[in-house]
């Protein structure tokens, strides 16, 4: 296995941190319309879990779905573009913000009702074993990799998801993303339940980590898709915490400033930057540069996405069916 | 040409689809062990081994997701539904999913599947005994396929298999034992096409499924009595072909709608919503419906008669559009 380049790793987290900036911005300006939810805070699970991967594996997601879209290596320009509902969006302006794709790189989307796309992810994941047992294709070893929040752990799609991978020991990891809310529902006041991967148990081997340590996530992500492609499915539970509202539109009634900036230390950029200066493989200055290059890539996503065509108005009426009626 | 029943002209479509493609698979509760709950699938186990069609836990909304990610990455799911009142703890997968997908990624992804769910009846009381086809024909990116005849079941079947988007084929507990004319050899029949089953002057039939035997049966009990009723069998009603139903229209200018559905906002709602826009010069007399009576459907044996529609509904409709009355939908 090769050794985890934490360096290229804080710069994707750089990456996705600066995208969201940007699409917050444009957000206020009001290019970006409809619900946008951001990843601001966990951005060390997306890149820790997703850096497991390899790329016959496969990713699929909910409507907060940048990070893990970046992370899996989407050209910023194109998601850009689906987001200010352009022609040259990955869902060609039909999608927005909650359901990037990328059929090539096998990143099945992001989907905005929660706890059903579990159950996608299940039959890909079936599909996968079908594929290599019945049709006889042995180069099929790819694992299903399915992120979620930890408020989608309460809908019965949740436990027929995590119950039939379990019986048919399908090649998938669960991954929650907690974040001790559901929208503006703490943890506790959802679950009672609240070590998620408990849950989980009774079907499959899991375990808590720590979502904001990316090379504790690489770790365990790692650990996960090895069992996943060779024993069954696996349990992740990512602790974590979004430091930004629910959606761009959120007033955070549920919680103080306070609250936000007492988790703030958790900042997993934060950790990881100073985590690379104390190992001297980064300095301030380095990290200024960093910060400067990432700006200025995202200048030019933003004026790929402003001089990108809005669709054509046929274009509603188009792929309704994969062959037109 | 040999004559077989409903079922039968199923199971030898599916039996095509499976042998000619491997990806091609039967998922579903009780089609194995149980040997499936209406025998459609009988002995495939035997014929297919345990790969190719499997028992599911009984959990709707998990195997038609099952279902929904395996067709995106490639495979030919049939899902079987127990029944269309069961089908709707998955109507999460198939509304939001299956029939979005395609669009809301911009084309990325297809899904072609299958999911079979009859509809039906026989003192099963009220959660057992309903009709939901307007849901699925209500929504964008579903095709609905609801054959009423051996014939249409065997060739709907292998087109919805062979189709490359989702196609909810809606069948019906009350006809897998009709018997009609079905050629061995391997035929298609197109989704979205109507059929003039039969030509006449004086009225214009709409109906499909389960209806089709009744409405045949009335056609013939109204030529007895003199009257020609004409029979449109809509076979799909996601995309809905009104041609040949128009055109039958145009020439008797009076239409019932036979549907086997609660009427208000029904598919036969539709069906005369595009009467009178689109055939309203044509127009001579009130258009009658003929569904289900709008209660919850009953349990004993005279009641739940009472309330469902069959070929004397229709005759008796026709009778009343040809008298000039006009329809009082009762729904209390
Ligand atoms: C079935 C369903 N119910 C409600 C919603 C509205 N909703 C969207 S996100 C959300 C909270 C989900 O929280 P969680 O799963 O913890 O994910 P997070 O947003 O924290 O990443 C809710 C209630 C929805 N999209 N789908
Ligand atoms: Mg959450």
């Amino acid at each position: 296995m090769e050794k985890q380049d934490l360096l290229a790793d804080y710069r994707t987290m750089v990456l996705i941190r600066s995208f969201e900036e940007h699409c917050q911005q444009q957000y206020t300006r009001a290019r970006i319309g409809g619900f946008l939810h951001l990843y601001v805070g966990q951005e060390a699970v997306a890149v820790g879990a997703i850096g497991a991967l390899k790329a016959q594996d496969h990713l699929v997601t909910h409507y907060r779905d940048h990070g893990h879209a970046l992370a899996r290596g989407l050209e910023p320009k194109p998601l850009m573009a689906e987001l200010f509902g352009r022609s040259t969006g990955t869902g060609k302006g039909k999608g927005g913000s909650m359901h990037f794709a990328d059929k090539n790189k096998n990143f099945w989307g992001g989907y905005a009702i929660v706890g059903a796309h579990l159950l996608l992810a299940m039959g890909i994941a079936y599909s996968i074993k079908y594929k290599r047992e019945v049709l006889g294709e042995a180069d099929q070893d790819g694992v299903v990799m399915c992120f979620f929040g930890d408020g989608a752990t309460n809908g019965g799609e949740f436990y027929e998801a995590v119950s039939m991978a379990a019986l048919y020991k399908l090649p998938i990891v669960f991954l929650c993303e907690n974040n001790e809310f559901a929208m503006g529902t703490p943890l506790s006041v959802h679950t009672s339940v609240t070590e998620i991967h408990k849950k989980a148990s009774p079907f499959m081997p899991g375990e808590r980590v720590n979502g904001n340590d990316v090379e504790e996530m690489r770790a365990r992500a790692l650990h996960a898709v090895n069992h996943a492609r060779t024993e069954g499915p696996y349990f992740l539970e990512a602790m974590t915490y979004r430091l930004r509202g629910h959606s761009a539109a959120d007033p955070q009634m549920y919680r103080t400033r306070d609250d936000i900036n007492a988790r703030r230390s958790g900042d997993p950029i934060a950790l990881l930057k100073q985590k690379l200066i104390d190992q001297n493989l980064l300095t301030e200055k380095q990290a200024k540069q960093i910060d400067k290059e990432v700006e200025k890539e995202m200048d030019a996503v933003v004026q790929f996405a402003e001089e990108s065509p809005a669709p054509d108005l046929s274009e509603a009426w188009t792929e309704i069916y994969s062959k037109p009626l | 040409m040999p004559v077989i029943t409903y079922s039968e002209a199923l199971r030898q479509a599916l039996r095509e689809a499976m042998t000619n493609d491997p990806r091609v698979f039967i998922i579903g509760e009780d089609v194995v062990h149980y040997d499936s709950a209406y025998g459609v699938t009988k002995g495939f186990l035997k014929e297919f081994g345990p790969e190719r069609i499997k028992d599911m836990p009984i959990a709707e909304a998990g195997y038609a997701g099952l279902g929904i990610g395996a067709a995106m990455n490639g495979l030919r799911p049939v899902v079987e539904m127990m029944t269309t009142n069961f089908a709707i703890l998955a109507l999460d997968m198939i509304i939001n999913h299956a029939a979005k997908l395609h669009y809301m990624f911009g084309g990325q992804f297809t899904c072609p599947i299958v999911f079979r769910m009859p509809n039906g009846y026989g003192q099963l009381s009220a959660t057992h005994s309903q009709a939901f086809d307007n849901y699925y024909a209500y929504m964008p990116g579903l095709k609905v396929v609801v054959p009423g005849t051996p014939y249409d079941a065997k060739g709907l079947m292998k087109a919805a298999i062979e189709d490359p988007d989702p196609v909810i084929f809606i069948e019906h507990t009350g006809i897998y034992n009709i018997k009609g004319e079905v050629p061995e050899e391997s035929y298609t029949v197109p989704i979205g096409k109507s059929n003039l089953l039969h030509d006449g002057k004086d009225v214009t039939i709409v109906g499909y499924g389960r209806m089709i035997p009744y409405c045949q049966q009335a056609v013939e009990t109204l030529a007895s009595e003199g009257i020609d009723a004409a029979l449109v069998d809509l076979r799909t009603i996601r995309p809905l072909d009104m041609e040949p139903v128009l055109e039958s229209f145009r020439k008797t200018n009076r239409a019932v709608i036979a549907t086997e559905e609660w009427t208000s906002v029904g598919v036969g709602s539709e069906i005369a919503a595009r009467l009178y826009t689109e055939g309203f010069d044509h127009l001579d007399a009130p258009i009658w419906r003929v569904g289900f009576d709008e209660v919850p459907m009953p349990y004993a044996k005279n009641l739940e008669a009472h309330v469902v529609p069959n070929a004397d509904s229709v005759i008796q409709a026709v009778k009343n559009v040809l008298a000039g009355k006009t329809q009082k939908i009762r729904q209390q």
